[in-house]
């Protein structure tokens, strides 16, 4: 009788429970990749995360690490708090377009310019899934949404925010990529970024943060598939995909050598602090 | 160790908060709670504590929600329209049964209102803080040194209890100085085995989360928090009494306006009116049993607060139409003085006497 | 006077809330009830200082001195804003280098020093607010004279310590002016 031999699993990081989600939606894919992560790094046992409010609310029941609900976009201040009290502790936060780029916008760029060793899984689909279809932060101009119905209108809408690009201005983060999970080659390209956030965390080179372009089928009235060539017709356009900030690549330490270099010329921002 | 210090009321609740083992402060400025976060920026390095000055009232509290979830004492501060922008996460707070310290040094209102002194969050404190069904303890100091006093024990009770804490100061306390005692520093903490700091992969994993999409489930949440509820009013309920044993006409005053009413009871008595002064400590749970006492034996309730009349409607609750209750009161950062208090409770005098 | 209820008014920056805590510090030296209450907000921006100081043997009620049985000031407009406030038989100390028109007011004592004056020339430079303070407790004898001195010790950061032996310089100055 031949050896069995698994090939393929459920992450142990991964509760065996049944989630709330959609059928096509990649929440499911981009949950397993960071509970891959979590069990690659070996860090499950001291990894706290934070579930936003959105579709992925329940998160907390999905992940065998400890976890936190938080309210509507304060998920980085909630991880800020648990981080500071246990900084040995790996804290990520998983949040939506609508609690990270719109209701919760200041605690995001805050987190991310105090440079928290947090780091912020970013699922942005252009659009509010669990209550039911509005237009998001992220919704592209003229798409059709619940509350847009005649398409987003940016006269009045106003534009798209583009998370990636907004925050790589900003010192305190060490690592910004945007990826997708559209196709198998993506997918792992995702699961290459998200595991280097963690271990930027884990070597506390400073904040991390991986947008994850994602589609809603619910929501945008199409088939998984369909969904896709949506997402590399319309999103990746407007959200290129790509490395925005990695402080390691540019020749650093951590963030803050990297914040040092850039204000070298500002004699008060250089003097040499506590560490 | 005993000897006394002069402090600020806002100094006072700092260095206290961080002798009972406080760790994490999390603010935001606003005038008149300043001293407290500059004495805890101070302060909290030196004892390898955090002190963080976050982006909104909003983000503190959040915080303050996630580092008592990880476990540890944490306290944030602000006055009256910054609590109102803490109010969603302390009713998340209340929702995930975590304990915290909230301090809000009172000021003028509604809106941006004034800086001076007042008392018109009564309701808020003690009814409507944040969303849902939920209450939270409130102790309202009158002293500097109930000022340290409370900030050394709200702790313990919000472990206790598993509940947010507030302690309802006003400008005038958080900024006038007086003598104070400062407790031994505590060394004990209580374990919190509910604490999400990782599971260390022996446990299963704990939750902190105020979500139950399953309404039996949540409705059962709320039963057994309202029971404890019970627990705390039996057993937390403080007030001080002054001269209230033989008094005709009982003043009811907390805080700062508690003060002026003590000595406008003085004066009365020297003139030969029976009046006494019930000081609640606690503000949730109301101290009913006292109120509920004298109304037994006196004629008349005289609520005096710096509001428009805010717990004058618990003294009537507690009264239940047996004794009449009256009020006096200033607003708007207005401070009553002895002799407004005590013409009122001259007048009331004249009229129990009819 | 055992019980002082006084009111210290000035600019901002001439030591006024030192002044009231100079002299709340003697009641803590003596073990007896005191408060200090300062004014605060923007008016503290805008110039002027001014905090109340209450030192009794019973409980005080409200920090707050309505009626000052001792004023100091240190401005014109201290001066006119408090001087209808003290109550009869009260005592004002005002520092006459910076407040030029006084009124009449025959119930109460005023005692007008040049008190900027006199600090600059004894090369005292800033602690007009301690002569007056010094002057203050020749009129009322609100604590013991020695403890006046603890008081100083007690208020002077340690990392000025050189500015007590001036700080009681300027009280003796107040007191013999």
């Amino acid at each position: 009788m031949a050896e069995e031999k698994i090939v393929f699993q459920r992450p142990k990081s991964l509760l065996p429970v049944v989630t709330n989600y959609c059928p096509g939606c990649v929440h499911g894919i981009v949950n397993r990749l960071v509970a891959e992560t979590i069990d690659e790094l070996g860090i499950e046992g001291r990894t706290v995360g934070i579930a936003p409010v959105g579709c992925s609310v329940m998160a907390y029941n999905f992940f065998a690490c400890d976890m936190a609900e938080a309210a509507h976009g304060r998920a980085p201040a909630v991880a800020t708090g648990i981080k500071r009290v246990c900084p040995d502790n790996i804290v990520f936060s998983y949040q939506g377009d609508g609690d990270l780029a719109s209701i919760g916008m200041a605690e995001t760029v805050h987190a991310a310019t105090r440079g928290e060793h947090i780091t912020v899984i970013f699922i942005n689909n252009a659009i509010y899934g669990m209550t039911g279809g509005q237009m998001a932060p992220t919704s592209l101009p003229n798409q059709v949404t619940q509350t847009s119905p005649y398409g987003r209108d940016v006269s009045t809408a106003g534009y798209p925010v583009r998370v990636c690009e907004l925050l790589s201005s900003l010192d305190g983060p060490a690592y910004i990529e945007r990826v997708t999970v559209d196709c198998p080659k993506n997918i792992r390209k995702a699961k290459k970024a998200i595991k280097k956030a963690f271990q930027y965390q884990i070597d506390g080179i400073g904040y991390s943060f991986v947008e994850v372009v994602a589609t809603c089928p619910t929501n945008w009235g199409m088939t998984p598939q369909k969904a896709f060539e949506w997402l590399r017709e319309n999103m990746l356009p407007y959200y290129p995909l790509g490395v925005y900030r990695d402080v390691v690549a540019d020749g650093f330490a951590n963030a803050a050598e990297a914040a040092a270099a850039r204000a070298k010329d500002c004699p008060i921002a250089s003097q040499g602090g506590k560490a | 160790m005993t000897e006394k210090v002069l402090m600020k009321g806002n100094e006072a609740l700092a260095e206290c908060a961080m002798r009972a083992g406080c760790r994490f402060f999390f603010g935001y400025p606003i005038t008149p709670q300043t001293e407290l976060a500059a004495y805890m920026s101070k302060c909290m390095p030196k004892i390898g504590g955090t002190y963080l000055q976050a982006e909104s009232e909003i983000a503190a509290i959040n915080m303050v929600y996630g580092a008592a979830a990880a476990g540890a004492r944490v306290m944030t501060s602000s006055s009256s329209p910054g609590i109102s922008l803490k109010s969603e996460g302390v009713s998340y707070m209340a929702g995930a049964d975590l304990p915290g310290v909230i301090i809000n040094v009172q000021r003028g209102g509604p809106g941006l209102g004034s800086i001076q002194p007042s008392q018109s969050d009564y309701w808020q404190a003690t009814r409507a803080l944040g969303h849902g069904d939920y209450h939270m303890i409130v102790f309202a100091p009158s002293t500097v040194q109930e000022m340290a006093d409370c900030a050394y024990n709200a702790f313990d009770v919000a472990d206790k209890y598993l509940t947010p804490v507030m302690i309802l100061a006003d400008g005038m306390l958080g900024q006038m100085m007086e003598p104070v005692v400062l407790p031994e520093p505590k060394t004990e903490l209580p374990e919190k085995p509910w604490a999400i700091n990782g599971t260390k992969c022996q446990r299963k994993h704990n939750i902190a989360n105020s979500l139950y999409l399953d309404p039996e489930l949540l409705e059962q949440k709320n039963i057994e928090r309202f029971e404890r509820y019970e627990i705390i009013k039996a057993n937390e309920q403080k007030a001080e009494e002054f001269m209230v044993e033989d008094a005709d006409i009982v003043l009811v005053a907390f805080g700062a306006s508690a003060r002026i009413a003590r000595s406008a009871v003085v004066s009365a008595r020297a003139r030969g009116i029976k009046a006494g002064l019930i000081r609640p400590i606690t503000l949730w749970p109301f101290p009913v049993d006292v109120v509920d006492a004298a109304a037994n034996h006196c004629k008349q309730f005289l609520s005096v607060e710096m509001n428009m009349g805010q717990m004058v409607e618990d003294v009537r609750l507690v009264s239940a139409g047996r004794v009449p209750v009256s009020f006096y009161g200033r607003a708007g950062g207005m401070i009553p003085t002895p002799a407004e208090v005590l013409a009122k409770i001259v007048e009331l005098n004249e009229q129990v006497g009819e | 006077m055992r019980e002082l209820q006084t009111v210290l008014a000035g600019f901002g920056g001439q030591g006024i809330l030192f002044a009231g805590k100079v002299i709340a510090s003697a009641g803590l030296v003596e073990d007896r009830e005191l408060s200090w209450l300062p004014s605060y907000g923007p008016e503290m921006r805008g110039g002027t200082a001014s905090c109340s100081v209450t030192l009794s043997d019973d409980p005080i009620g409200s920090p707050l001195v309505m009626n000052p049985n001792a004023l100091v000031v240190m401005n014109q407009p201290s001066y006119d804003k408090f001087i209808d406030t003290v109550a009869p038989g009260g005592v004002v100390v005002v520092d006459s280098t910076l407040v030029l028109s006084m009124k009449e007011r025959d119930d109460v004592t005023t005692v007008a020093l040049p008190a900027t004056e006199i600090a600059e020339k004894e090369g005292l430079k800033g602690l007009a607010n301690i002569v007056l303070v010094g002057k203050l407790w020749a009129l009322t004898q609100f604590c013991e004279r020695q403890n006046l001195d603890a008081a100083i010790d007690h208020v002077v950061p340690a990392k000025k310590q050189a500015m007590v032996a001036l700080n009681k310089q300027a009280l003796e100055i107040g007191i013999q002016a």
